[in-house]
């Protein structure tokens, strides 16, 4: 029979605990979340020997047990309560050469909790180059543990780490300092109350406020043992001193540093990337090279799931038996699966460069760069990222947020990413600007056109920026953000670790966003496909009867039963019935249905009208569209329908308007908040009426 | 002579003295910055804030406004 273990990794952030964790666990791995939060849950299975397989927790980067994010707490839920299914049989706990002193801070604590309690010693390869000489030995008999030095980037190491994990019954179980020392009273208060209880454990539930079976602070205090807020500070500053303490003095023995041999590239490197002028140009060209490859290298596998879908819908319906079943198979889900599925290239471009950033360390340098001029939006140098790749696509930008460790400036970044122009506005903006503003250049060279569409980037942007300095205004947080960001040494990444990433991301939106869009796609196709009246149904006799005395071919005819089962559906009943609100903006009801259709996406805008316009559903080829959008007028005043006036004002309302699906459905995934989520809908769609509104009245 | 780390120029070194623990979040702490330690300014962002700082052999970025609650001596 195989036996099971349960392993725990645990580390400060950038010291490769990622690279271990693939390491041990290769592809065998898998992604879930913790209950109510979005933070990753990965877990990994390794095979430790022909009898024994482990199930390794990778648990968020940390760099103490002391809760002050929810990546904190994930770690002291899984490792303070004995009694609990995951809780694990060992952990490892990941350090690296360069920082072994700061890494160490979070082991002591950890093998205080009295897990057994492995140290793995990352980067080993990199120790001659830094000059770095560890006695391993000396650190074994002061930590009361096993030190595995190892190198995941080789390889070296892993199978040694995997033995002992396998034999952690025999790990010492001592503890190796005395935390109680820091204020004896107090701890032999906890010790003579809950004599059943190990003291640590205690100390933790009283300092990081949790609650472990039947015991939390407040039975701690009931028990008259309790000390002020700036007392448990006070505490808390004496236990990181007194850990401190110990490991210097360790380390003294332990560890050779030859600061003569340890080279300045890395200061160098700080010296160019974050340099007044070169640090911005390099920046700029770094994010000019995203987002192109966002923008073109995506096209075309684009168009391939593009074709795709269409063709499958097409197959779909020639194959199956014609009914409703086939039409929703064929017009509902499949459109409404592959209106997302091709948005994977972006996500996975995205977070190839995502990865690639933040593994050298670059982004790091990128937030350092960019910190004081996001500030007074209320925003960090963490914003940077997702606002800019918002401009190729909301979805995966949002999920970008996730660095973004303060709660507040996350959720600012998200409610204020939309705002930026994703490149499903870019087909509505090109018909509508090709149509209203003329094709001229003005002194010669830059073109009217081209010069809109900019305009446009550049207000999306700073619609971003200003509207994040409103919300910052109003949303009032209790806790006072810190800005504390360490600076990682540079890396080559990893390409397995990259790659992972694209996978683990890409995979997360379609399932959490496909969903949703599954449904939202459902419900519209019903809403178009049918009718509450006799109209809707009888569409075909009713418009045949109408125009027998025309010479229609079968196809023209087809087109006008379409547009006119259109109109008689409830989504067109539907577009009638907000007539009145949309005529202030200087619609008519055709553009108010397709303004509805395309909340599922943007330029379903376009699709929607091709197929009102009686263009033709397969031939929303764009010149035909557009000659039929700048012939359309008004039936009784004979004005024309997209004049410069609506035409800005559609323009406008798809700058501003929330009109996607998909990200609201992130939106909801990220914030676990229908509050957050509506609150941003409601937001940006009033914001774009207005807007469009004012727009329209002042230009008419 | 005792001043506030922000107030402390590019490449001079310093040890911590004390800070007020109330303004100073845990984490800075646990990061190393601990009364006698040594820190040292490596840079300073183009628009004069945040500060890239080495303390305890870590390299971290805080604000200055952070860095004004903490006292170091210039070392010489």
């Amino acid at each position: 029979m195989k036996k099971f273990l349960k392993v725990a990794l645990i580390g400060n952030p950038n010291v490769g605990k990622t690279s271990v964790f693939n390491a041990l666990t290769g592809l065998n791995q898998k992604v879930g979340n913790y209950p109510g939060i979005t933070v990753d849950k990965k877990v990994g299975l390794s095979k430790l020997d022909s009898q024994t397989v482990a199930e390794i927790i990778d648990l968020p980067g940390t760099y103490s047990i002391n809760a002050s994010s929810i990546d904190e707490r994930i770690v002291l839920d899984l490792l303070l309560d004995k009694e609990q299914a995951d809780y694990p049989d060992v952990a490892v706990v990941v350090a690296e050469v360069e920082n072994l002193k700061r890494n160490l801070l979070l082991y002591t604590q950890i093998k205080d909790l009295g897990i057994p309690t492995i140290l793995a010693v990352n980067m080993s390869d990199r120790m001659q180059s830094k000059g770095i000489t560890i006695d391993v030995a000396s650190l074994e008999a002061s930590l009361h543990t096993k030190v595995v030095m190892l190198s995941a980037r080789k390889g070296d190491g892993i199978e040694e780490l995997k033995n002992v994990i396998l034999n952690y019954k025999e790990l010492d179980s001592r503890i190796p300092l005395n935390a109680s020392e820091i204020n004896p009273e107090f701890f032999q208060k906890l010790a003579a109350t809950f004599p059943e209880n190990d003291l640590y454990q205690l100390w933790t539930i009283y300092s990081q406020d949790f609650k472990i079976g039947n015991i939390d602070k407040k039975s701690i205090i009931n028990k008259g043992i309790s000390l002020s807020e700036s007392e448990l500070k006070r505490l808390q500053q004496r236990e990181t001193i007194k850990r401190y303490q110990f490991i210097n003095d360790l380390l003294k023995v332990a560890y050779i540093k030859d600061s003569a041999i340890a080279t300045d590239f890395r200061s160098r490197m700080d010296r160019i990337l974050t340099h007044k002028v070169w640090g911005y140009a390099i920046f700029f060209g770094v994010m000019l090279l995203v987002f192109q490859a966002i923008f073109e290298w995506s096209s075309v596998p684009m168009e391939w799931i593009e074709e795709g879908f269409a063709s499958l819908s097409t197959y779909v319906k020639e194959t199956l038996e014609p009914g409703k079943l086939t039409d929703l198979i064929a017009d509902g889900i499949i459109p409404g699966i592959g209106g997302i599925m091709p948005f994977i290239p972006q996500i996975a471009i995205l977070f190839m460069f995502i990865a690639l950033l933040e593994e050298s360390g670059y982004m790091s340098r990128v937030v350092f760069l960019m910190d004081r001029l996001m500030r007074p939006f209320g925003l960090s140098g963490k914003s940077v990222v997702p606002l800019i790749s918002g401009n190729a696509c909301a979805i995966p930008a949002i999920m970008s947020a996730r660095n973004i460790e303060n709660n507040k400036e996350r959720l600012l970044t998200i409610l204020v990413t939309p705002f930026t122009t994703c490149s499903a506005r870019i087909p509505v903006y090109i018909i509508l600007i090709a149509l209203i503003i003329p094709d001229e250049k003005i002194f010669g060279i830059i073109g009217l056109q081209a010069l809109t569409l900019t305009l446009l980037y550049l207000l999306g942007f700073f619609t971003a920026l200003i509207s994040a300095w409103v919300l910052d205004k109003i949303i009032k947080t209790e806790r006072k953000a810190f800005f504390i960001v360490e600076m990682p040494g540079y890396k080559v990444p990893m390409l397995k670790n990259v790659v992972i990433t694209m996978y683990e991301k890409t995979k997360s939106f379609v399932v959490g966003a496909g969903k949703i869009i599954f449904f939202l796609s459902i419900i519209i196709w019903f809403l178009g496909a049918h009718g509450p009246s006799e109209r809707y149904d009888n569409a075909e006799e009713i418009v045949t009867e109408k125009y027998k005395d025309f010479d229609y071919s079968e196809e023209v005819m087809n087109e006008h039963i379409a547009s006119y089962q259109l109109e008689n559906s409830y989504i067109g009943i539907i577009g009638k019935g907000i007539e009145p609100v949309i005529k202030p903006l200087g619609y008519d009801w055709k553009i108010g249905i397709a303004v509805i259709t395309s909340f599922v996406a943007r330029e379903v805008f376009i699709g929607t009208l091709a197929t009102i316009y009686n263009v033709g559903s397969h031939s929303d080829d764009e010149e035909t569209i557009k000659s039929r959008m700048a012939a359309e007028v008004h039936p009784d005043t004979g004005e024309k329908v997209f004049n410069f006036a609506s035409g800005m004002s559609l323009l406008l309302f798809y700058a501003f308007a929330m009109q996607c699906a998909s990200t609201v459905a992130i939106t909801r995934k990220e914030t676990n908040s229908w509050k957050w989520t509506l609150i941003q809908l409601v937001f940006m769609s009033v914001f774009a009426y207005v807007v469009a509104l004012v727009a329209y009245q002042l230009l008419k | 002579m005792t001043i506030t780390l922000n107030t402390l120029k590019k490449n001079q070194r310093a040890k911590i003295l004390d800070f007020d623990l109330d303004q100073v979040p845990l984490k800075l702490l646990e990061m190393g910055c601990l009364p006698g330690n040594s820190v040292e300014i490596l840079e300073v962002a183009p628009l004069g804030d945040p500060l890239l700082l080495c303390i305890n052999d870590t390299h971290l970025s805080i604000r200055r406004e952070l860095a004004k609650q903490i006292q170091v001596e210039i070392e010489k």
